[in-house]
């Protein structure tokens, strides 16, 4: 049965109408401009930006303004809008070793080449509560110091001089670049997959599935390699001018986690990867994703899959929360009929059970009588 | 600097709108096979390519669909044109081809060689743009299947050698299969894999 | 790109002019463009219009490359009276810029209006950026632990 309803038309109306009010909430209070919360909230940008899979300041601070600070539907209306616009291209692939740096870590080594640069971070905070910000006082520029640059070495070139640590990976220069926005997933994936996969996907369910593994689900004995925050370079090539022209640059953070193996048969033991490599300043998304990334390489070193980390399909099928939370709130949709059909089922069920327990009673009444 | 300027020429000047209107033209014609259309602005596509097939190519190309080009428009001006106006990289082999133009009088590649598509996803197949001299020919072929209503006569004239035999041995593929869009100059007819041809009147 | 041969130094040249253009803000080039007498007929070629640039990342920083998400992209081409056509693409939504891009490239390769772009707006830009990324680099270095031993010993 189908029954198609109309209705509710002047109630949809005034309950966006209700949104803007509520969004735009006292009218004594100025309006939060895009630029604000691009200077001032620019890490709920940057991760609108990264789940959105859509690197745009500007466009993620109004959806983020739009959605009243819901992450999810913020990185909703950012996706609906880059399916109204053509693909011009592919990028060259970018260099995060030629990084303008902002911040760079390692937990392995204290003294490695380009050093330990803290840049803008929570780390070290005391995690208390700040009053001095409710007042807009003054705020000094962040200190300066002169010195030659430094080459900043990557983490895995230095375990890889001793042969200690394996390569960037076994796909080869022609085998990666698979596009899960213009091809359905298949399964088994190739690890560039599913890195663009955990790229945008959502941070909590990758948090959470990182932790797994530390917590025994999957376990890899992870090291922070290195983390890097910095500004790299977006080059495209132009047929029409016959060269490269580089766009401009854009933030993102890099991952480097160290991993024990014990080797194979093959493989002497040696150190693995997990790669993270996030848009914008995110460190707890990129060392999920490098978490996880390494726990989904687990068939490819032969070891047992037990946990869901180490799952493609459950993690891969799972991490996008625009899909998620498409599904998961569609059941707030009627779903009338459905449900009366529903209904009318258990009430048959019921009544086929009182049959058959009144069926029941009277032959164990008439066996007891017997 | 790199290309010549005849490749940056032409184009939709209102990309919007122009394309809107010749892709209802392509998709009435696929839904409607061998019923013909007109396309009314020249978008100056560099010859031997017709109006037609130049607009068609403006408004389905893009970069994400690989394009083969016959001998010919390969060597024309064509390769930078689509590439400056529809972003359409140029397909190594004619396997990984979405669209292929062939001009008029060109011999006809065999269908085997393009895509057809797969079991699961028969739409990851070729659409093969044919130029032909035109559709007042003497010769009539009966076109029937899905979108005609009992059946269609069209008049095709300068049909490349083989084409009957390469659309019938298409036609068993189904699902799988290529679909043809046949241009002379700026009309054209769309012929689905659903289509079937024979000779002959009604 | 691997086959590619050596640039010239005309090719580093448009590059380095394109790279900059990409860079320079709208107002720069508006500026710029009243400056060079301006405003100049430029017929449409393609665009100006935006689209998308799918970002790739290589695997483990140097392996093979991946889809790592898209970014925001505007471009224009365009065509002066003199009939030199210039091209522009910069990252973001802003068509406008884009437009004022391409003529201004356009410009560039013409002999008279080249020097004047090449000190009135490449330099300028190009010494803009160097600043800041000059202060961006101190301000991280000023944040280099300097790590010193406080007791070392075997007992």
């Amino acid at each position: 049965m189908y029954v198609a309803v109309k209705g509710g038309e002047t109630a949809i109306a005034n309950a966006h109408r209700l949104l803007a009010d509520r969004r735009r909430g006292d009218r004594s209070l100025p309006a939060v401009s895009s630029e604000q919360v691009i200077e001032q909230l620019a890490l709920a940008v940057d991760r609108v930006m990264a789940e959105a899979s859509l690197y745009d300041r500007d466009l993620a601070a109004l959806a983020f303004r739009q959605a009243r600070g819901d992450m999810i539907e913020a990185i909703f209306l950012l996706r609906a809008y880059r399916t109204t616009l053509p693909r011009f291209g592919v990028s060259s692939p970018i260099d995060t070793g030629a990084m303008l740096i902002e911040r760079r870590v390692s937990a392995t080594y204290k003294d490695l080449p380009g050093g330990q640069l803290l840049g803008p971070t929570f780390d070290y905070t005391h995690r208390l509560l700040d009053p001095t910000l409710l007042e807009d006082g003054p705020v000094e520029e962040g200190a300066e110091r002169t010195e030659t640059p430094e080459a900043v070495m990557r983490v895995s070139e230095i375990l890889a001089q001793e042969g200690l640590i394996e390569g960037d990976g076994t796909l080869g220069e022609d085998e990666g670049g698979g596009d899960l926005t213009r091809e359905p997933m298949e399964f088994p994936m190739s690890r560039d997959l599913r890195l663009q996969a955990l790229a945008r996907g959502d941070e909590g369910f990758l948090l959470a599935l990182g932790y797994s593994t530390q917590r025994g689900y999957g376990r890899t004995h992870p090291f922070t390699g290195e983390i890097r925050i910095g500004e790299v370079e977006i080059e495209i090539d132009a047929p029409e001018l016959g060269y490269a022209v580089s766009l401009g640059e854009i933030r993102v953070t890099e991952c480097q986690m160290v991993n024990q193996f014990k080797g194979s048969a093959k493989v002497p033991p040696q150190f693995t990867r997990g790669y993270g490599l996030v848009f914008g300043q995110s460190e707890r998304k990129a060392m999920s994703m490098s978490l996880v990334d390494r726990a989904l390489r687990a068939r490819e070193f032969g070891e047992d899959i037990v946990a869901p980390a180490q799952d493609e399909e459950f993690v891969l099928s799972h991490c996008d929360n625009v899909q998620a939370t498409g599904f998961v709130e569609h059941l707030k949709l009627p779903h009338y009929v459905d449900f009366q059909a529903e209904l009318g089922l258990v009430r048959r069920m019921r009544a086929e059970f009182e049959a058959a327990r009144t069926a029941s009673e009277s032959s164990d009444r008439k066996e007891a009588a017997e | 600097m790199g290309l010549e300027s005849d490749s940056l020429s032409g184009g939709f000047h209102d990309p919007v709108f122009q394309g809107q209107a010749v892709f209802r033209l392509v998709m009435d014609a696929m839904a409607r096979p061998g019923t013909l259309q007109t396309v009314t602005d020249d978008t100056g596509a560099p010859s031997p390519l017709g109006i037609a097939a130049g607009a068609i190519a403006l408004t389905l190309l893009d970069h994400d669909t690989p394009v083969w080009l016959s001998v010919r428009l390969q060597k024309s001006a064509l390769p930078g044109w689509l590439s400056f106006h529809t972003g359409a990289p140029p397909a190594p082999e004619k396997a990984e081809a979405r669209f292929a133009f062939i001009e008029a009088g060109a011999p006809l590649p065999s269908f085997g060689l393009f895509s057809a598509g797969t079991q699961e996803y028969p739409d990851r197949s070729v659409t093969l743009i044919i130029e032909i001299a035109s559709f007042e020919g003497t010769t009539p072929l009966k076109l029937t299947g899905p979108g005609i209503a009992g059946g269609r006569i069209v008049h095709p004239s300068g049909l490349p050698d083989g084409f009957l035999r390469q659309w019938a041995e298409n036609h068993v593929l189904f699902p799988r299969g290529v679909d043809v869009v046949l241009t002379a100059g700026d009309r054209f007819l769309c012929l689905p894999r659903t289509t079937r041809i024979s000779a002959g009147a009604l | 790109m691997a086959e590619t041969a050596t640039p010239t130094p005309e090719t580093l040249r448009a590059k380095r002019a394109s790279d900059l253009i990409a860079r320079a803000t709208r107002a720069e080039l508006a500026t710029l463009i009243d400056t060079l007498g301006g405003p100049f007929e430029a017929r449409p070629l393609r665009g100006p219009e935006t689209g998308l640039v799918m970002v790739r990342g290589r695997i483990g920083g140097g392996g093979a490359p991946f889809n790592l998400g898209e970014v925001t992209v505007s471009r224009a081409s365009v065509r002066l009276a003199s009939g030199t056509v210039g091209h522009a693409q910069t990252l973001g939504t802003d068509r406008q810029k884009a437009r004022l891009g391409a003529i201004i490239h356009a410009l560039w390769q013409e002999a008279a209006t080249r020097d004047s772009i090449e000190t009135r707006l490449l330099t300028p830009v190009e010494q803009r950026i160097a600043e800041a990324r000059g202060h961006a680099r101190a301000q991280t270095a000023a944040t280099r632990v300097d790590f010193f031993t406080m007791v070392r010993g075997e007992d």
